[in-house]
């Protein structure tokens, strides 16, 4: 059954304090590899049937509406996996 | 005749019967009303309570904006229908559109409960008539997702068009843009804040003040202004 995986990530102008909380426990356990941390969200959606273009479509429309907020986040992937 | 308020409760809120009580004790009769149903039963003012509507899963507020009374909320709220959103409720406000900009994470991460001082910003909305500008008031403030983000632009015609309803007064509690703690649409019917009026209506059960401990009712103006335009607005 085909799936459908939606990232959706903070907006990188806006302060993600999730991620911040993640860097600072990386940082206090001694880990300076990283510049930064940033959390997201990933979406799978199993399709039942065949994935066309109405299917894209609509996962896009979706990912718009729903699955983010466009004040807060963006869409960053949409991509069909077996 | 009775103003009839409408308290909309979603699977997970919680203060729901707190704005019922709050709006009894204001001198109004609370209508209480359903998430799944299309039947505002003809209320004349509504309010969106605070609460972990769906969890808060998704988004805080965002699967709540998607229930089927929002539609008929849009409605009123288009019509011109005095509508509240406290915590959660604001939340829902901002999933659904009705309010500009979004509600993240407190920046520190924590949820945070204290008795907040704020300061009015906007005496001219429905809900807020009974204050006065710059006056300050103390309620309750609990939450976890009280960020108030909004972009540059946004932000920007919020304060250009005099939207800002409450500003955190004394401390930022959760690193609000501009210290916003509530807005108001352009026309003022819709307003939605972090904060809880609800809990600070009758002696004994608010903040404390100087004067004795829980004596704080800083909240009831929220809802005797909205009484006060629903007169004004059958008049």
């Amino acid at each position: 059954m085909p799936t459908i995986v939606v990232d959706v990530m903070p907006k990188a102008e806006l302060l993600d304090p999730q991620g911040k909380a993640v860097a600072g426990a990386l940082s206090r356990l001694g880990v300076d590899t990283f510049a930064s941390v940033r959390i997201g969200k990933r979406f799978e959606l199993q399709v039942d049937g065949e994935v066309d273009d109405a299917t894209l479509a609509q996962v896009r429309q979706i990912a718009d509406d729903i699955l983010s907020n466009a004040v807060i986040e963006d869409v960053v992937g949409i991509e069909v996996v077996e | 005749m009775t103003t009839r308020i409408g308290v909309i409760t979603f699977p997970g809120s919680l203060d729901d019967r707190d704005a019922q009580r709050a709006i009894r004790i204001a001198g109004a009769e609370p209508v209480a009303l359903w998430h799944g149903s299309h039947d505002l039963e003809g209320v004349d003012a509504l309010i969106l309570p605070g609460g972990f509507s769906y969890g808060d899963y998704l988004r805080a507020g965002a699967i709540a904006a998607l229930a089927p009374i929002m539609s008929e909320v849009k409605d009123a709220a288009a019509r011109g229908v005095p509508v509240l959103g406290i915590c959660n409720g604001f939340q829902m406000l901002v999933e659904a559109h009705l309010l500009p900009g979004g509600l993240i994470r407190n920046a520190h991460q924590q949820f945070i409960r204290r008795d907040q001082r704020l300061r009015v910003e906007n005496a001219d909305t429905a809900w807020t008539s009974e204050f006065e500008v710059g006056q300050e008031i103390v309620i309750p403030l609990k939450n976890a997702d009280g960020g108030y983000i909004a972009d540059a632009d946004t932000l920007a015609r919020i304060e250009g068009e005099n939207l800002v309803a409450f500003r955190y007064a004394g401390i930022n509690p959760n690193g609000s843009l501009d210290d916003i703690a509530g807005l108001a649409n352009e026309r003022g019917n819709v307003v939605g804040l972090m904060p809880h009026p609800e809990h600070a209506v009758e002696p004994g059960f608010g903040p404390a003040t100087p004067a004795a401990m829980r004596s704080g009712v800083d909240g009831l103006g929220f809802f005797t202004s909205a009484i006060a335009a629903v007169v004004a607005q059958a008049a």
